[in-house]
């Protein structure tokens, strides 16, 4: 019963082969038997779940059968959860437990939802491993000796390892996209401003965005339509219309157009992961589509200026953490800068030091024209790339990352990590839609297809990712050694 | 470019982080890295490129001005290390 989808889950429920409390028990009893191996969740809510469990299963017997209602689901860590401690896998924060409910959050819980806990994450979202997460990392199910990439490397493994039904993340960079690829799980990163950020702890905040990790692009869909839409709360949330993201899953896909970008079927990318993603390419071949070779000229320089933008705004938005209102403070603090300087310093881990010292560089008096001002007319180019892309095709694919999982502890030049999202930073630079379907194994690991769409045409992009899942079973695959039980 | 000592400790003072001396060797080996990923951007001439600082185009909303938020300061104030009388403490500012 754990393995099944979002969407199987909820027949069962209906039916009454298994109630939401009994299913709650098995997650509950997976977590407990796995996380310590796997270390994805940082805290387990059992008895607020158990009771929410309780609630769904009373509300179904009246007749209740909102399509989240009674299915266990993980929250990554940075998202504020009211009376329960979230940490965004900083020491700063490791003792706070949020005064209020996210919206995604409250979304969740309005339809009924159950939440099992919170995930591990990259230290504020920053890394591309979950190796920075001051909790220690989280293993990939399908390797334990491997990383399950990041930042939402948590809810990866929860949802890979069925430790839960579904997950949210959150992608500044890649960080659904990518740690879903590792993990054989389906990862959606909805187009900048479609889902509410507040009570996502910040990062980056012109790039930021919420969404769901889960087993299929249906799934996706169902979780979509509850996270969706305006919130007065985010002043960057989008006055634009929701849609119901399960009505076109099933619309045909004879004559789509399919976008294959030169530059990420080049030089970088292993042979093996790009044999995979060929291989998908040929059943939308079967199912209709017309594959055009495309070109984003701009591409190789989305890393450069992703690595001013996201740390200046990384460092603007971390000013906050300051020891005076909440969080950690240092000891025995001798005056008001020393407090403000060794909090910060003991509080912050080494990346996320490293992205602060970067941000107010750039943003430094003298250097704001050659660091900000040029990243911010890069990203023009990179969003003008894709504008001219999209007036050609309806969708364009490629590789997630340019390789599989990788070891833990093999990556130690910052550098080097964050090449890792050299084909997904530019669709957050640009705001768009993008996700990321398991599509195959190589040595055993999974291999993730990268789907982007134009600016709001989520349905478009879960519409091709259910029609490569209705005639393919790469998502339904299962790391071995997580399968006992089932 | 390199990112020197002086510079490492200068951006520090203004990141407000302490920076051991033993650090900051380290932090300016990875951070002069780092800047020349970042400078792969100068070799593009965006003179006449418009900056995109946003993805969506769009303007501040606005809402009347009435109070939507209830008062939670005594709820609020039992996460910060140190309060008294519905203020936070910090080390003395002022001699």
């Amino acid at each position: 019963m754990i393995e099944k989808t979002v969407a199987e889950l909820y027949s069962a429920l209906n039916s009454g082969e298994i109630s939401s409390v009994e299913l709650t028990q098995a997650y509950l009893d997976r977590i407990n038997r796995y996380n310590e191996t796997l270390n994805a969740f940082i805290t387990v809510s059992d008895e607020s779940a158990l009771s929410k469990a309780k609630q769904a299963d009373a509300l179904r017997a009246k007749g209740d059968s909102s399509p989240l209602l009674g299915i266990p689901l993980a929250h990554k860590d940075i998202f504020c959860t009211e009376g329960v401690k979230t940490t965004c896998g900083s020491k700063i924060l490791h003792n706070f437990i949020s005064p209020y409910d996210a919206t995604v959050v409250t979304r969740f819980n309005d339809a009924g939802a159950v939440m099992l806990g919170k995930t591990n994450m990259d230290e504020f979202a920053m890394g591309s491993s979950n190796e920075t997460s001051y909790f220690g990392p989280v293993r990939n199910p399908w390797d334990t000796e491997r990383v399950p990439g990041g930042s939402s490397g948590g809810s990866a493994a929860a949802v890979a390892a069925d430790l839960c039904a579904m997950a949210t993340g959150t992608d500044t960079g890649g960080s659904i996209r990518q740690p879903a690829a590792f993990c054989g799980v389906t990862g959606f990163k909805p187009s900048y401003g479609r889902i509410s950020r507040w009570g996502m702890i910040a990062f980056a905040s012109s790039l930021d965005q919420a969404g769901p990790i889960c087993k299929s692009a249906e799934d996706a869909a169902l979780m979509l339509n509850a996270m969706a839409g305006l919130d007065t709360k985010d002043s960057t949330s989008a006055d634009v219309d929701v849609e119901d993201y399960t009505a076109g899953l099933d619309n045909s896909l004879e004559g789509l157009r399919i976008g294959l970008p030169r530059q990420h079927f080049a030089e970088g990318l292993s042979a093996d992961v790009e044999q995979a993603v060929r291989d998908a390419l040929r059943v939308y071949e079967k199912l209709g589509a017309e594959l055009v070779d495309i070109d984003l000229p701009n591409n190789h320089l989305s890393v450069s200026a992703y690595y001013v933008v996201a740390p200046a705004e990384a460092s603007a938005n971390l000013s906050r953490f300051d020891g005076v209102r909440y969080g950690y403070r240092c000891e025995d603090p001798v005056d008001l800068e020393d407090m403000y300087k060794r909090t910060r310093s003991e509080g912050f881990g080494e990346e996320v030091k490293r992205r602060i010292m970067v941000g107010t560089y750039a943003l430094s008096a003298g250097f704001y024209d050659a660091y900000y001002r040029k990243a911010q007319k890069i990203r023009r180019l990179i969003k003008n790339d894709f504008d001219a892309a999209f007036k050609d095709v309806d969708i364009i694919i490629g590789p997630t990352s340019p390789h599989t999982a990788f070891k833990l502890g093999a990556k130690t030049d910052p550098v080097a990590m964050y090449l890792e999202d050299i084909y997904t930073i530019a669709v957050n630079l640009a705001g768009l839609p993008g996700m990321s379907v398991p599509v195959g194994l190589a040595d055993g690991l999974p291999v993730g297809m990268h789907m982007v769409a134009s600016d709001f045409a989520e349905a478009k992009l879960l519409n091709v990712a259910h029609q490569f899942q209705k005639n393919t079973d790469w998502h339904r695959q299962r790391a071995t050694a997580f399968t006992e039980g089932q | 470019m390199a990112f020197d000592k002086s510079e490492v400790e200068k951006v520090a003072q203004l990141a407000r982080l302490h920076m051991s001396e033993s650090d900051v060797d380290e932090v300016a080996a990875r951070i002069t890295d780092i800047l020349a990923l970042i400078d792969q951007m100068q070799s593009v001439d965006t003179e006449s490129v418009e900056p995109l600082a946003h993805p969506l185009d769009m303007t501040q909303r606005l809402r009347p001005d009435v109070a939507t938020e209830p008062n939670r300061r005594d709820e609020l104030q039992q996460l910060a290390p140190e309060t008294e009388d519905g203020l936070f403490l910090v080390p003395k500012v002022i001699e």
